[in-house]
């Protein structure tokens, strides 16, 4: 309580005969009308807010604080730096294209410390196609998560907030997307273009918008109805101002949330394309490194497994991090003092 | 009504982490009798019913005190008595009915379980007791409403549930927690009517925990007045009303308009009680020194004593007696 | 002619069991510089009627003519110009401010939205707004969370009160305020009226305090308005009998435990009674009542009642 504020605190001048002083005041003694409203003050505000202050700052440097307390969601975000780091890093480390031949085929991991992890069936650096493959999961990982979100959130936020017919047809829509078996929209989607890079993103991102516009449609529904969104109608706000001002930043804890698995989701869809020959063929990714080395699973099962744990702990730390996201966001540990 | 102490309550402190919300807060309830604590939110009256339960949530520790009933020292016994105490002997009803009750059993399913639970009986004989239950809260067509679910009654229904549920087993102690706070006028009056009856039919003592101080002078024995966790006026409910003493009590009264008073806003403002409650956070003597208009140097360092003015009567504030201060208590009530 | 004038005003709802009547057929005014008092129970629409008359609700027949203007079906668009002159004061403090904006975005933005002068003027006009709720400047960059219930419920009459409205509607605005807090907002309302020269529509299920506060007081019960009467004369002579219940159910510290005024539940507005729709609880009913809706009768110039009965009283 040392804070300065305090100090700052307007006096209390209380007269105690007129303090309780329930009697309209005497004709003969009208009280100046800045005296009659002195009491109109708030003399607790700064006491207040300091008190206030003290207990707790923002919500989301709590939330922060939260999140950064947490062992699980640490060792994600440590992880999914690494990732990061790597995906950055691969064109300096390995300026070489990682589907040129380098070396003599199937060098095992551990044998060869110019290649650590050792070649492929065409003398291919695994560690060269890990840290490119990197790049490209999330690359299509972020950008197919950008485009879903941003579909997502105009459909379910459009829905949500104006309700009525115009909920009703996009909720069909919503709902005609979400019964298709996405994996094969995708795989039709893909086979359908030329698969490419950006077709895979696209398309990843299709195939996963209706899960954020069905989450945010019914953050937009409960949000719609407090009552700061009915002063905001109160006020003359206009429908554009009252959805990106007044609910969106309130809606967007658990959208947050959703984005990480999101990303992970996106990855394995990616991984999944490649696998199947779907992905870009002129790059290198985790998915088709796994597909390359599908063949050769009994002799050089390195093959699969390295790229294929690259995956697991990439998706396992989004996973990580979106739990972390969900304590540290979720309104229901926001209330405790 | 001057029977023996059923309930006493010596010294209680309950501590959380950076807070004490209850604070040396002692008390007495006879059998039979109501007891009404009256605070604002932050007066601590709320935790003191959840302690008298053992029912206070992880973090809060009781520091200090004992809670005698009938001869047992509650914060003594171990979990399994305080168990078989709770519901039987100590019954507690809360603000909001809806989310006391369970949504998805039937309030018959409800009451026959603290019945087969507490006295044993068959599923038959509890039915039957349930209906009987239902009947004495004035409850419309027992045998039939008994099969309702909680969502099929109004607030005013699901609080008599409540209530049934509540003195099933024939409590000696029944604590109400702001029981009529979420209820309309017109059902108010007839939930606390109905616990009044209750209490003389079945010759138990109610603690009726409230900040409504109509509510408290209309149907309580004795007033506790507490203020961020301190007992700070006891007395009469008549005697509150015709001479409060404390200048917080003194604070409420003035600052509520009444129904049967011809004040009007074109006469003047209300006399308020400047500042919140928050302001007491922090204080090392009285913890109204800070909202209080006949504050003196010495209230800010030291708590105050509680003093005994007359017969059934206390009050925390020793500037109320000094030179020029009582005529103050008397003005324009 | 009235600052307000509400005609045969029904809002309804369809539910799934039946049509909900929240409001059902009221009329009423407000003229300038009065405070009217709305009463009622939880459920008889009167928080619905006041969303009604600022268009927070759709109206399902009837009319709202605010300053000669009827606004009962004008778009959004042209409604943004009524706002300015009509607005609104919530019961909850808690959930009537954006948690993600600070107190000088919440008091800005309704400028912003109005076109109210530039930067610079707009900054003043949100100090001179905080000044005189009684808050010190420093509360502009905080967040509502950091404020106890009195302040924020003086942030929202601040924010109502920033464009400089005639009327405002306050819909329990000291209902979910401690006693020692509520002296505080009525005061500041009341002298807030007197230096802007506002009118309010005062709904509260608190007779006491509109006993206080209003100048003239509308009783409603189910969806319609039983009596009105200046407050004096309402006081002095309540003649519905619900009227009368509800000034019963007050707890009065000069009664000791006495009987409630009035026994069972309030109806569901889902299911209106026949007749006389207080009928079932009325102390005084008879056949007609179970049969003949009453209709409002004036029983002096500024006392209406709609009761078969109120000449027994």
């Amino acid at each position: 309580m040392s804070n300065p504020d305090t100090a700052e605190r307007a006096p209390v001048v209380l007269n105690p005969a007129l303090a309780y002083d329930r009697s309209p005041p005497k004709p003969d003694a009208p009280t100046p009308n800045e005296e009659r409203w002195s009491n109109v003050h708030a003399p607790d505000a700064m006491r207040a807010t300091t008190a206030s202050a003290e207990t707790g700052t923002t919500s989301a440097n709590r939330a922060l604080r939260v999140f950064l307390r947490n062992p699980n969601a640490m060792t994600g975000l440590i992880f999914l730096v690494l990732v990061v780091a790597a995906a950055l890093l691969a064109p300096v480390l390995y300026p070489e294209d990682p589907l040129s031949m380098v070396a003599r085929p199937f060098i095992w991991p551990g044998t060869n410390s110019t290649y650590p992890l050792g070649t492929d069936s065409l003398g291919r650096d695994v560690l060269s196609g890990i840290l490119h493959g990197a790049r490209i999961s999330l690359l299509v990982g972020i950008v197919a998560t950008v485009i879903g979100l941003a579909v997502g959130l105009i459909i379910g936020s459009t829905a949500g907030y104006f309700g009525g017919w115009v909920d009703d047809v996009l909720v069909k829509l919503i709902e005609i997307v979400q019964t298709l078996p996405s994996f094969i929209l995708l795989v039709v989607l893909v086979a359908i273009a030329q698969p490419s890079v950006a077709v895979v993103t696209g398309a990843v991102g299709i195939v996963s918008w209706p899960t954020v516009a069905r989450l945010v449609r019914s953050e937009f529904r409960a949000i719609r109805e407090k009552d700061y969104v009915v002063a905001a109608r109160s006020l003359g706000y206009g429908h554009v101002r009252i959805i990106i001002r007044e609910i969106l930043p309130n809606a967007l804890p658990p959208i947050i949330v959703t984005s990480s698995v999101m990303v992970a989701s996106a990855i394995l869809m990616e991984s999944a394309l490649s696998f199947m020959g779907l992905g870009d063929p002129n790059l290198v990714s985790w998915g088709s490194m796994i597909g390359d080395g599908r063949e050769l699973l009994r002799t050089a099962w390195y093959l699969t497994a390295i790229p294929g744990l690259a995956i697991v702990f990439t998706v396992l730390a989004l996973n990580l991090i979106g739990d972390g996201l969900n304590d540290a966001l979720n309104p229901r540990f926001t209330d405790e003092r | 009504m001057a029977n023996a102490s059923l309930l006493s309550v010596r010294d209680l402190t309950v501590k959380f982490p950076r807070i004490e919300p209850v604070r040396n807060l002692s008390f007495d309830v006879s059998e039979g009798e109501t007891l009404a604590i009256v605070g604002e939110s932050g007066s601590g009256k709320s935790l003191t019913a959840l302690a008298l339960m053992r029912l206070l949530p992880k973090a809060a520790q009781i520091t200090s005190g004992r809670i005698d009933f009938s001869g047992r020292d509650l914060l003594k016994l171990d979990d399994r008595s305080i168990r078989s105490l709770r519901g039987k002997e100590i019954a507690m009803i809360f603000q909001e009915p809806m989310t006391s009750l369970n949504p998805v059993l039937t309030i018959g399913r409800q009451i026959t379980e603290s019945l087969r639970l507490h006295e044993g009986l068959s599923a038959k004989a509890a039915r039957l007791r349930a209906i009987e239950l239902l009947d004495l809260v004035r409850i419309p067509a027992p045998h039939k409403r008994i099969d309702d679910y909680p969502h099929q009654l109004s607030g005013g229904m699901r609080q008599r549930v409540m209530i049934a549920i509540a003195v099933a087993c024939r409590p000696r102690l029944l604590i109400a927690d702001e029981p009529t706070t979420a209820l309309d006028v017109t059902i108010q009056a007839q939930v606390l009517d109905l616990l009044d009856r209750l209490r003389r039919e079945l010759s138990m003592a109610l603690i009726l925990i409230t900040h409504d101080l109509g509510i408290v002078t209309q149907w309580a024995d004795n007033v506790v007045v507490m203020y961020a966790g301190r007992k700070v006026e006891q007395a009469l409910p008549e005697a509150l009303f015709a001479d409060p003493l404390h200048p917080y009590t003194r604070g409420l009264l003035n600052a509520s308009p009444r129904l049967k008073d011809d004040y009007h806003y074109t006469d003047g403002p209300l006399t308020e009680i400047p500042g919140s409650i928050v302001s007491a956070i922090g204080e090392n003597g009285c913890p109204f020194a800070p909202r209080c208009p006949i504050v003196r140097s010495g209230c800010r360092t030291r708590v105050p004593d509680l003093l005994v003015p007359a017969e059934d009567r206390l009050v925390a504030c020793p500037v109320i007696f000094a030179e020029g201060e009582r005529h103050v208590a008397a003005r324009g009530l | 002619m009235s600052l307000l004038a509400v005609s045969d005003l029904h809002t309804h709802y369809a539910g799934p069991s039946g049509t909900l009547r929240a409001v059902d057929d009221v009329s009423l005014t407000v003229e300038d510089g009065e405070t009217v008092g709305l009463v009622g129970e939880s459920g008889c629409g009167k928080s619905t009627l006041g969303k009604t008359i600022t268009r927070l609700v759709a109206p399902t027949k009837g009319s709202i003519v605010f300053k000669q203007e009827d606004i009962t079906r004008i778009s959004e668009r042209s409604l943004r110009p009524v706002r300015r002159r009509l607005q609104m004061i919530f019961q909850d403090p808690f959930g009537s401010l954006n948690p993600r904006q600070n107190i000088r975005d919440i008091l800005t933005a309704p400028l912003v939205v109005h076109g109210y002068g530039n930067r610079a003027e707009r900054a003043k006009r949100v100090e001179a707004l905080i000044d005189r709720v009684g808050l010190p400047r420093t509360a502009l960059s905080r967040y509502p969370h950091e404020f106890s219930g009195g302040q924020r419920q003086r942030i929202g009459i601040a924010r109502a009160l920033i464009l400089d409205p005639e009327l405002v509607v306050c819909d329990e605005p000291v209902s979910a305020l401690d006693l020692s807090i509520q002296a505080q907002i009525l005061n500041l309302l009341s002298s807030m009226k007197k230096d802007l020269g506002l009118s309010y529509l005062f709904i509260s299920h608190d007779l006491s305090v509109v006993r206080y506060f209003t100048d003239r007081v509308l009783v409603m019960y189910l969806g319609r308005i039983v009596e009105s009467a200046d407050n004096r004369t309402l006081w002095a002579q309540p003649k519905h009998p619900y009227t009368r219940a509800l000034m019963d159910a007050v707890p009065d510290p000069s009664r000791r435990r006495q009987a409630a005024p009035i026994s069972g539940d309030l109806p569901s507005p889902q299911n209106i009674p026949s007749g006389c729709r207080f009928h079932p609880r009325c102390p005084l009913a008879t056949d007609i009542c179970r049969t003949v809706d009453p209709a409002l009768t004036s029983f002096g110039p500024t006392h209406q009642v709609a009761c078969h009965h109120a000449d027994a009283a």
